[in-house]
């Protein structure tokens, strides 16, 4: 075998692990179901009675933004769940095989594009049911959902990385929980940017988050005549700028998380 | 024919802190070889480093014929390794982990499943086959683990202290396997704490501590390195102790311990039998009664002792840091 097919044979073995993994641990999947709902639920029913947009309805706003909310903080599983491979001493066994090494992080990476398909799902599914609608063509709708789940997958490269370089799963949680917060709230997620003081508005504009909100907002039709674009250039073109941040993601991030993971062990 | 497994000089440092200072080892294909010694000694490291996990800071080791640093990738395909702690899978099942193992050493689906349920069966495990692995017990999790590492039937096999905290049948069965192993062929390096596990198991045994092999060579050889042998008395009035202490002077070949719990005492002798035939004389001729007699050559834990200067089980105080460095 070349050692491409060994990369891909072996990256098969460890995605399958995985499913089989979330289809054991229905705590695991069910989190991911159930959190982004009764985030829709309480975002479209607490803030979207009281928030009122000019020419569209709070609640067609905010569903993408706890789209892109809900893959941020479900790319956390990814880092969770490889700090605990890792102090299980997994990691160990599967370094000491004839195995390509990039194989155990494309395994875990790939079942989670799954739990973010279930749990877009389950969010698109509960957003038709409170008010939110696609108003698009469905090529569109699709590309919006392939960009998110481009987005989702790059960014759980990120959180590898720093899963492997922190170890244990208790810091990785609290740095992780520290760090998403600010990325998924100082955006144009549930905000409209242009009303933010100075500074924060550029850090909102220029957040990778809220490229990525612009562009499904756009390819779902969730925009508003009477809302204008901010000037930045990622929310006037938000479709190009989400494909360059996912590729720049991945080209720093595959890596550096597979060196980190060459050099992990258990202790 | 070149050893199974050859070491020169591995260095390994954590920061300050030296985990390995310098161990050279050899081990002839076909055999067990252990190495021995208490927590932090090193013993971890240079398996470590044995199976490519860790690269050495200095010198270099070959396994199988190929260098574990420059020839990782091929080295691989040629172990098995085993580690402290079950390294398995507690979604799968006992099956999915063994045939999960088997694919990423690339032996095919079909041959994966087959070498899956012939190991399940050799260590017990056909029951709970079909079983996630969070419902095992602890011993299970320990056979699924070294079965994993045998799943490639590698030429050479590394288990990290394998026995730690298995039962004694557990154990027993876990010899029989490395036995049968190594009479199949198989080379088999092995850490261990238990001295008794070294003396049964390993045709040679490095006593490793503060990172250098302090001691190599059969266990009679090491033995051989603390004189003669022991006669082991136990009284049956603690207040024959001293009385039988200051009786047994003249056949005593070195210090004489006394343990004033189990009322036994320890004494190097150098005369074998006749030192045994006239420690009891003595002792009658002082009306000492004396409840158990034996004539033993010394245990790797005298050995120990003697070498190192502190027992075994304690961990060696400027190691005892390394461990929380990482």
């Amino acid at each position: 075998m070349t050692a491409l097919q060994t990369a891909l044979a072996d990256g098969v073995t460890i995605t399958k692990r995985n499913i089989l993994k979330i289809r054991r641990a229905p705590d695991l999947l069910g989190g991911a179901i159930t959190f982004p709902i009764v985030f829709v639920l309480l975002f479209a029913y607490v803030f979207g009675s009281m928030i009122e947009l000019p020419g569209m309805s709070y609640r067609e706003y905010m569903l993408p933004g706890i789209f892109v909310q809900t893959i941020v903080m479900s790319a956390q599983i990814t880092g969770y769940t490889l700090t605990l491979d890792l102090q299980k001493g997994i990691f160990d066994r599967f370094r000491t095989l004839p195995m390509a090494p990039s194989a155990v992080l494309i395994g875990q990476t790939l079942g989670d594009v799954l739990m973010n398909v279930a749990s877009l799902v389950s969010m698109a599914l509960v957003g038709l049911v409170v008010g939110w609608r696609i108003h698009s063509a469905p090529h569109e709708a699709v590309l919006g959902f392939l960009v998110l789940l481009l987005f989702a997958y790059a960014f759980s490269w990120v959180t590898a990385t720093v899963a492997l370089s922190l170890r244990t799963p208790e810091v990785f949680n609290n740095i992780a929980t520290i760090v998403s917060m600010p990325l998924v709230f100082l955006s144009n997620a549930f905000v409209d940017s242009t009303r933010l003081p100075g500074p924060l508005q550029v850090a909102a504009e220029w957040n990778p988050v809220s490229a990525v909100i612009q562009a499904i907002r756009e390819l779902f039709g969730n925009t508003s005549a009477a809302m204008p674009v901010p000037d930045a250039w990622p929310l006037r073109h938000p479709v190009t700028a989400t494909l360059l941040w996912s590729a720049l993601l991945l080209i720093v991030f595959v890596p550096l998380a597979t060196r980190l993971y060459k050099r992990a062990v258990s202790r | 024919m070149s050893p199974a497994i050859l070491a020169e000089g591995l260095v390994k440092k954590y920061g300050d802190v030296v985990a390995l200072d310098g161990v050279d080892l050899a081990v002839p294909e076909g055999t067990v070889f252990a190495l021995l010694g208490p927590n932090g000694a090193g013993k971890t490291t240079t398996v470590r480093i044995l199976t490519t996990l860790l690269r050495p800071d200095a010198g270099r080791a070959t396994v199988a014929g190929f260098d574990v640093v420059a020839e990782a990738d091929r080295l691989r395909a040629r172990i098995g390794a085993s580690g402290q702690y079950a390294a398995v899978d507690d979604h799968l099942t006992g099956a999915e982990n063994l045939e999960m193992v088997g694919r990423l050493y690339h032996l095919g689906v079909r041959r994966s499943k087959q070498r899956a349920r012939e190991l399940l069966e050799r260590f017990d495990l056909t029951e709970a086959a079909d079983r996630p692995v969070r419902g095992y017990s602890g011993g299970m999790r320990r056979r699924l683990d070294l079965a994993g590492a045998l799943v490639a039937d590698p030429p050479v096999l590394f288990l990290d202290e394998p026995t730690t905290g298995l039962d004694p049948r557990a154990r027993a069965s876990l010899w029989d396997v490395v036995a049968e192993l190594v009479a199949g062929g198989t080379t088999v390096l092995l850490t261990t704490q238990y001295l008794e596990e070294a003396d049964r198991l390993a045709q040679t045994i490095a006593v490793v501590d503060h990172g250098r092999v302090i001691a190599l060579g059969t266990a009679d050889e090491l033995k051989g390195q603390v004189g003669g042998d022991r006669v082991e008395l136990t009284l049956s009035r603690p207040e024959d102790v001293d009385v039988a202490r200051r009786a047994l002077a003249p056949v005593a070949a070195g210090e004489t311990r006394a343990d004033a719990a189990t009322l036994r005492l320890t004494i190097p002798v150098s005369t074998g039998t006749a030192a045994l035939t006239s420690a009891l004389g003595l002792l009658a001729a002082e009306r000492v009664a004396v409840r158990d007699a034996v004539l033993r050559r010394p245990t790797l834990d005298e050995v120990f002792l003697t070498l190192t200067g502190h027992q075994a089980g304690e961990p060696a105080k400027s190691a005892k840091s390394k461990e929380y460095s990482r």
